[in-house]
């Protein structure tokens, strides 16, 4: 566009070719001055800013508060963040004993997530078809890098994550955790114990060794015998069960354990129970909160008041 | 003594879990008696002291009252979390390089493994089906335990000893869950790991795993000691048998709670009691019935066309 008020434009009718020329240079000059001062000083203010990252605009998208240790500033620390708002910003100073909770919970939690980011990358080499299975499983061993160390460990996480559930209840249970309010979470509880140990029963049958093979054959043959639902169990036969419709072959997939067995252990085991687990996992962590977080250590309370209801906010807020 | 032979069961990859978990446990009932013990005897203390006890914390540790009633989360339970992570990380990192996942061969539906076992959390329902069939063994009882442990909220009456370690003011709760979980669930689990080789027979510790052994047991139905042969009065006779076990054990359980735990049975609807008398009496039936084997080589209590007990 012809535009007379630019005053570089090339197409001017009066300035001429020299008037142009002149003037770029005079302008180009000037910003090289300018590069001399502007730039320095921008530089300066980049590397002052530096030494104060969490006043940039990137941080403070980040991070919603200061990190002056304040007591506000630890609270919003927990309360601001997604993972660790699971958290109160403050509990009981008793609450933090691990001689009381001796940490089952979280550790199981933990270990959970340390079998699904291994669990993950195992997918990466794994396929659940016969024959394809196991020598998934033996060139993970011998050629993939850190193969061996990532069975290894998402084998013994789990292994420790059953025995994480059972010391987690038992506690709960010494404690007397699963006293009113807490009835619900320990049922759920009771639940997530059932499908951790299922989900490792599944894992079990997928290397698709003699070890996994028989171990699953075992276990499946006792659906054999439900009754009413297995053809020898107790009534199964009279309500027509047989070896090709009663519930272990909807377990299997078919009658023995093969090919259809394995595909159906890999959907359980990779996605099914996870999500399920996850989702009762969310339940129970929110619930533990809502029931008014830990139940202890709690005062001890004496036979006398046992049928009275406790004293304090407790007892009036029921 | 075959050290050999024991020292392979004991170091077989997949049963160093319950070697590791024997110990643990051991571990973890130590602290939680040790603090059941000391809440006992703060609880003594000021069950004889009422003076003392509208003014203390009630508590086993020290308290001033110009403490904090609450700390931070931050730092005070998330470095304890991030501590615990980092410490689970580090045993998990040199139990995976010091020791493999077993791989077996391929699956081999032609070639039994003898003994096949299922993974060892469920060796206790394995070694159950020596006493009991299958359809109970494999399905009555997973399902009894799970609803069990669903209905303990509801049934515990006891308002004592919610939130502290206690064994005075819970002595029967806590002595039932130890018999179900220690004796009838990890005792199970490791009689089927250590002591069951081929043939599911008991070879004890250090023993050399014969798998040629065989042993002729002869065993004998309840009705056969009775002398009764035909199958309808066998029916009737088992019936009557389970039924009465019921009843009498049911009678027994509740003379049991009326003297002894009176102020519990008060607290308990008649549900809550029913509920209580069927999963005391079913426990206990378990090793009844494995006493009955292994004493009196009986096998079955209640023989129907249907079902055997
Ligand atoms: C995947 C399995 C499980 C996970 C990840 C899990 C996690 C947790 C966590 C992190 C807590 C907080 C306190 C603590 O660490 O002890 C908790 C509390 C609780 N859990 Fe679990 N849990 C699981 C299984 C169970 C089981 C099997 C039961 C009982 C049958 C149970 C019953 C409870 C109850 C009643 C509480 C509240 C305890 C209290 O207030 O002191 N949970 N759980």
């Amino acid at each position: 566009m012809a535009d007379e008020n630019n005053p570089n434009s090339t197409n001017g009718k009066n300035g001429g070719k020299v008037g142009l020329l002149e003037k770029v240079k005079a302008g180009v000059k000037e910003h090289i001055q300018g590069l001399k001062t502007d730039i320095p000083a921008k530089a300066k203010e980049q590397i002052e800013g530096l030494k104060d990252p969490t006043k940039t605009q990137v941080y403070t998208s980040i991070f919603r508060h200061k990190h002056d240790d304040t007591p506000r500033n630890r609270a919003l620390g927990v309360l601001s963040n997604v993972f660790l708002h699971l958290h109160p910003a403050k509990i009981n100073r008793d609450a933090v004993r691990y001689s009381y909770t001796w940490g089952m919970g979280g550790m199981t939690f933990y270990l959970f997530i340390v079998l699904t980011y291994t669990g993950v990358l195992l997918m990466f080499y794994y396929h659940p078809s016969k024959v394809q299975a196991f020598r998934d499983v033996l060139y993970l061993e011998h050629d993939v890098p850190f193969g061996k160390i990532l069975r290894n460990m998402h084998r013994w996480a789990a292994h420790l994550m059953v025995i994480g559930v059972w010391l987690h209840m038992f506690r709960v249970f010494l404690t007397g955790s699963y006293k009113k309010p807490r009835e619900f979470n320990w049922n759920i509880g009771v639940l997530l114990l059932v499908f951790t140990l299922l989900l490792s029963f599944t894992g079990y049958l997928l290397p698709d060794d003699q070890l996994g093979f028989w171990a699953v054959t075992v276990g499946t043959n006792m659906a054999r015998a439900t009754p009413l639902l297995g053809h020898e169990g107790p009534f199964g036969s009279m309500l027509g069960m047989t070896p090709y419709n009663d519930v272990r072959f909807g377990l299997l997939g078919g009658s023995i354990v093969d090919a259809n067995a394995l595909l159906r252990s890999y959907i359980w085991h990779c996605i099914g129970i996870p999500i399920v687990a996850s989702i009762l996992m969310i339940v129970h962590f929110w619930r533990v909160r809502k029931d008014g977080g830990i139940s202890g250590p709690a005062p001890v309370m004496l036979e006398a008041e046992a049928d009275k209801p406790r004293r304090g906010p407790k007892a009036a807020g029921e | 003594m075959d050290w050999r032979q024991l020292w392979e069961i004991c170091s077989a990859p997949d049963n160093v879990p319950i070697v590791g978990l024997i110990p643990l446990l051991a571990f973890y009932i130590y602290l939680a008696w040790r603090q059941a013990h000391a809440n006992d005897v703060l609880i003594a203390q000021l069950e004889t002291d009422p003076a003392l006890a509208k003014t203390h914390h009630r508590k086993t540790w020290p308290f001033k009252p110009g403490w904090q009633k609450e700390v931070h989360v931050w730092p005070f339970l998330l470095r304890i979390e991030f501590l615990a992570a980092i410490i689970v990380t580090i045993v998990l990192m040199v139990w995976s390089i010091t020791l493999n996942a077993p791989l077996e061969e391929p699956a081999n539906p032609n070639l039994t493994m003898n003994p096949a076992k299922a993974p060892w959390y469920f060796l206790g329902l394995q070694e159950m089906l020596v006493y009991f069939d299958p359809w109970i063994a494999g399905v009555v009882m997973p399902t009894l335990i799970i609803v069990g442990l669903m209905a303990i909220p509801y049934i515990d009456t006891n308002p004592l000893g919610s939130g502290y370690y206690t064994w005075k003011q819970r002595k029967f709760s806590i002595s039932t869950f130890l018999f179900g979980f220690i004796i009838l669930w990890v005792a199970m689990i490791i009689i089927g790991t250590f002591i069951r080789g081929p043939g599911w027979q008991w070879f004890w510790p250090g023993q050399t795993w014969d798998h040629n052994r065989l042993i002729y047991e002869v065993n004998r139905d309840l009705p056969d000691i009775f002398g009764i042969t035909s199958n309808v009065a066998k029916a009737i006779f088992g019936g009557i048998v389970v039924i009465g076990y019921y009843l009498l054990g049911g009678f027994l359980v509740y003379s049991l709670f009326r003297r002894y735990m009176g102020k519990d049975f008060k607290r308990m609807s008649l549900l809550q009691f029913s509920i209580v008398q069927f999963f005391l009496l079913t426990m206990v039936a378990l090793p009844l019935k494995m006493a009955l084997r292994l004493l009196w080589h009986i096998k079955y209590v209640w023989i129907t066309p249907w079902f055997n007990v």
